[in-house]
């Protein structure tokens, strides 16, 4: 796999603006053992229109960063401790409750990792749509029931008019990922965030949720982000890549750089990972799989995050933790090497 | 139709325990001068006492369903009309404990839960375990002493032939029945408020009330269309499960105040021998606990859309 | 409840993926029973209930020994009296003793308390077990029974059983004892339907677990596999729901007794004593007032120390 497979894609007028900008954000999750340190420094900017990828493996403070941006981590026991998250100029953590509600869905809409789980199963797939629309738009139910069709029609459901009246649990794990999608983007949102929306579907299924994904953004220009820890879903996705580990950034580049160079051992190793293409739709064998785990976010280790994993570690990544500083225009990372 | 096979079963139980009674349980009748002997022949041959025993419990079956219930040897009428003068006082009274009880048990309990671990939460929390670690006969005895001896304000004696007319007749009937409302009320209450509380607490982590919030709805909405309403199916059947005790509490709680239900006349029943009454009424309590579970079981499929397309 | 654990605790903090490591897990090993004490501490009401159940079965187990007064002493003299040095919980319409008849009552209460809660405990380990060993037709005939004995109408069952049971039981065993046995026969087999349910769980839970198939594999009988491998992994709930047992049996033979259907009128119960003090509530309320508040106390000090038990046993299950 390498970045030849990423295709250009039409880029909409206003790429270029900064749309969101997370600097030095620090999460932390007080529990009965000690602080949880679940994001412990993260800097991320999505442009208008533009696709980011952020990229981990599980645990390492991704879903943190992306429910934080819409202030939708329980609060205690989690605790923005530091940074800004700053959304068309303005800075998002020190926002109102209300004016946050004001962001949710009208600004930012959000898709989950579980579609089994994130639909409310006591009511229809169209009231819970129109929910939403007649909230921020203030919709008449008719109105709101006939945009809800609408939407679902957007997102390739069949027979739309029908199923708005359905309950969840009469749609497969596809289709109501394509619904969360529907109500995410419902309210015409700059900015999708996209929470792992394939890890918990079939093989085949997540090809057409990442398709889909990529269609809604063409025809609606919003911004994506596109969390995943898989690194084959980034090269067929993103314009820009962002890589987490254990609460931290380790390394961001554009796509084409980031596959083409892989500064950070942690990246290498996801990028060693990636089933080959001829492999992926039928098995899940990882290839090379890194060895090891995430450290525990209770006690991070002292220096480097990545040292305990790291096959190229040396007295001075234990020493200090090496920063994210840009090794080549556009690119960074945070290694010593 | 969950409920005929439990009808089915309770009536096998009851029959059961019934059949290894030690004795006939007529047979002192046939000592008791005030019953004619007419009356004990006919009450035996409605029973079917000497055939096999699947006859005998079909017969004894059909004859509850039809309301054959024999004659009350200390009333000196029909079990059932008897039955039917007393049965509409003690559904007001438990119907009107029970939405005391709901009153109370669903906003204290989705308040605790929506601040779990706060004062208020610990406050309830433990007021719940005192009431419902009240026995109703206790807290009964306790208004009393408070409400009618202390205070004066309340009848403790439940009187059922109030002379007064109009809204005064009305008056007089509401405050007599307070303080059995509110014993039987509380009771419940308590334990409800801990069912609430639990409910809401694990909806309020699903995955779906995230959703809700990420739509920007105001929490007020999130709360009650999002938890409370998905919290109501599970307590739905808590409640249900309940309905024995609840009846347990009624019976209790007319004996204390007087209040003329089938509660108190099961204990007048048994203090005086007056065995169908007694059958008669057990077997009333175990329909209402039948039809109440069959009440909970239809609310439960209006309330969960995954229950009805199966 | 006060002390008890956050919910979030339990969300798993680094470890590996998919593997819920709860924050225990990564303690310094050390014995469950000790762990559990370890949170039982946290639930400091419960610790405070379990000083006064202790201090009262304490009280009504050897109080009497030092207490010497009878609890049958008429004395017409001083009856009705209130609380005083001679009396201190004061006398009753026949000027006895109330101190001496409640703790005497204490002891009916708190044996038929657990003797029934023996009862139930053995029913429902049996039937669970039962269940869980059986499967298939048996299991759910048996789960069957079981819902349906939740849904029996209770008191009224109760009422009718003893109505027309306790001449035959008396005139064997005598008043006290027959009335005694057949209490704690029926109330224990009115409770033991959480503890069947919670045993037959377990069986559920540990079929496919590796070290039940193996001493299968090696012969063990089904009655040591219950008994060494089932039985101690439901103990911890089992022993939270027997707890609670404890308190609905104390409640129900106080129900009894206050209806005047349950102990002979001479035995004086907690549930007795409220029976014959109800009508004399307006002159005598102390007479009303103590055994009232000796079930109500014994009740909830063994509700809260159930509910800490939860917290220290079943620790998965959020309340
Ligand atoms: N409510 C919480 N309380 C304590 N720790 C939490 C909480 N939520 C998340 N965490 C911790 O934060 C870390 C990052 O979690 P998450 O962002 O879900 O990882 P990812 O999405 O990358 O798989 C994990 O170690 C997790 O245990
Ligand atoms: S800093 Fe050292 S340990 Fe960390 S990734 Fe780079 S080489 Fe490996
Ligand atoms: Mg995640």
């Amino acid at each position: 796999m390498s970045a030849s497979t990423t295709q250009a894609r039409p880029v909409p007028a206003a790429v270029g603006q900064r749309l969101l900008e997370i600097s030095g954000l620090k999460v932390h999750f007080r529990t009965d053992d000690g602080m949880v340190r679940a994001v412990d420094g993260v800097d991320i900017g999505v442009d208008r229109g533009e696709t980011v990828c952020v990229v981990g493996e599980s645990g390492c403070g991704k879903t943190v960063t992306a429910m934080t941006v819409l202030k939708l981590i329980a609060m205690p026991p989690g605790k923005i401790v530091a940074g800004s998250i700053m959304f068309e100029g303005r800075d998002i953590v020190p926002m109102s409750p209300a004016q946050m509600r004001a962001i949710r869905s009208k600004q930012i809409g959000i898709v989950f990792q579980e579609p089994m789980t994130s639909l409310n199963p006591v009511y229809t797939v169209g009231q819970q749509i129109a929910e939403t629309v007649r909230h921020h738009e203030g919709l008449s139910k008719k109105a709101a029931y006939e945009r809800a069709a609408d939407m679902l029609r957007l997102v390739n459901i069949p027979s739309p008019q029908r199923r708005v009246h359905d309950y969840p649990h009469q749609f497969s794990g596809g289709m109501r990922q394509r619904v969360m999608i529907a109500m995410a983007l419902s309210c015409n949102p700059k900015l999708l965030i996209a929470d792992e929306p394939t890890t918990a579907l079939d093989v085949t299924i997540q090809a057409q949720i990442l398709e889909l994904l990529t269609e809604m953004k063409e025809r609606l220009g919003m911004a994506v982000m596109l969390i995943t820890h898989a690194m084959g879903v980034v090269a067929e996705t993103a314009q820009r890549v962002v890589v987490m580990y254990a609460g931290k950034v380790v390394e961001e580049a554009t796509v084409e750089d980031l596959f083409a160079n892989p500064r950070h051992p942690y990246t290498q190793g996801l990028i060693r990972s990636i089933p080959r293409i001829d492999l992926a739709a039928t098995t899940h064998t990882r290839l090379e799989a890194i060895p090891g785990t995430v450290p525990s976010l209770l006690n991070p280790p002292k220096g480097c995050r990545f040292a305990a994993r790291c096959r190229y570690v040396t007295e001075a990544c234990l020493a200090a933790e090496p920063p994210l500083v840009e090794k080549a225009p556009g690119h960074k990372a945070a290694c010593i090497l | 139709m969950i409920a005929i096979p439990s009808l089915l079963g309770i009536s096998v139980i009851l029959f059961t325990v019934l059949a290894l009674a030690p004795g006939d349980p007529f047979e002192e009748l046939a000592t008791n001068p005030a019953i004619p002997p007419e009356v004990r022949l006919q009450l035996r041959a409605s029973l079917g006492m000497d055939d096999p025993i699947y006859i005998r419990y079909f017969r004894w079956l059909f004859a509850m369903l039809q309301g054959e219930w024999g004659f009350s040897f200390v009333s000196r009428i029909n079990v059932d009309q008897l039955i039917l003068q007393r049965l509409p006082t003690t559904l007001i009274v438990i119907g009107s404990s029970q939405i005391l009880a709901l009153a109370i048990a669903l906003p204290v309990g989705v308040l605790a839960a929506t601040r779990p671990y706060s004062i208020f939460d610990q406050v309830v929390n433990t007021l719940a375990f005192v009431g419902f670690s009240l026995p109703t006969f206790f807290t009964g005895l306790l208004f009393i002493m408070f409400f009618s001896i202390w205070l004066g304000w309340l009848p403790f004696v439940y009187n059922t032939n109030i002379t007064a007319t109009g809204w005064q007749w009305w008056w007089e009937h509401i405050r007599q029945s307070i303080m059995p409302v509110l014993v039987l009320g509380l009771f419940q209450g308590a334990a409800w408020t801990r069912f609430v509380r639990s409910a809401v607490l694990d909806v309020i982590r699903l995955d779906h009330v995230t959703t809700a919030r990420a739509k920007g709805l105001p929490e007020s909405r999130v709360t009650i269309r999002h938890v409370v309403r998905n919290a109501l199916i599970p307590v739905v059947t808590l409640v249900a499960l309940q309905m024995p005790i609840v009846f347990g509490g009624a019976i209790v709680t007319e004996q204390i105040f007087r209040v003329p239900g089938i509660g108190s006349l099961l204990i007048t029943a048994i203090l005086a021998n007056d065995t169908p009454v007694i059958m008669a009424v057990t077997f009333v309590f175990a329909c209402l606990v039948i039809f109440f579970n069959l009440l909970a079981d239809i609310i439960y499929g209006w309330l969960d859309p995954r229950i009805s397309y199966r | 409840m006060a002390g008890s654990t956050p919910v979030s605790a339990t969300v798993s903090a680094g470890g590996a993926p998919g593997v819920l490591v709860t924050p225990e897990a990564r303690r310094p090993p050390i014995s469950p029973w000790q762990d559990a004490w370890r949170r039982f501490r946290k639930h400091r009401l419960a610790v405070v209930c379990s000083g006064i159940l202790i201090t009262m079965i304490v009280a009504v187990l050897v109080g009497p020994l030092f207490y010497r007064v009878p609890i049958d002493g008429i004395d017409f003299s001083v009856r009705l009296q209130g609380p005083s040095w001679d009396h201190p919980l004061g006398t009753d319409d026949l000027g006895q003793d109330l101190l001496a008849r409640i703790l005497y009552g204490g002891r009916i209460s708190l044996a038929v308390g657990f003797a029934a809660m023996f009862v139930a405990v053995f029913v429902g380990v049996l039937v669970g077990s039962l269940a869980g060993m059986a499967g298939g037709k048996t299991d759910a005939a048996l789960m069957w029974v079981t819902d349906l004995f939740l849904s029996l109408p209770q008191l009224p069952l109760l009422l009718l059983i003893i109505y027309l049971f306790r001449d035959a039981l008396t005139g064997v065993v005598g008043p006290e004892m027959g009335v005694f046995i057949l209490i704690v026969t029926i109330i224990g087999l009115f409770n033991w339907m959480q503890v069947a349910r919670l045993v037959r769980a377990q069986f559920f839970s540990l079929r496919e677990k590796e070290f039940v198939e193996a001493a299968r594999a090696l012969g063990a009988s089904r009655f040591r596999l219950v008994w060494k491998h089932i039985l101690p992994n439901a103990l911890g709930p089992v022993i939270v729901a027997a707890t609670i047992d404890v308190a609905a049996a104390i409640i129900a033979e106080s129900t009894l007794s206050f209806l005047g259907l349950g102990f002979p009128p001479d035995i004086p119960t907690w549930g007795r004593l409220l029976f014959d003090a109800k009508d004399n509530l307006d002159f005598a309320p102390h007479w009303a007032l103590f055994p009232g508040l000796a079930i109500f106390l014994t009740v909830l000090s063994i509700n809260f120390v159930g509910d800490g038990l939860r917290d220290a046993l079943d620790p998965r299950r959020v309340k």
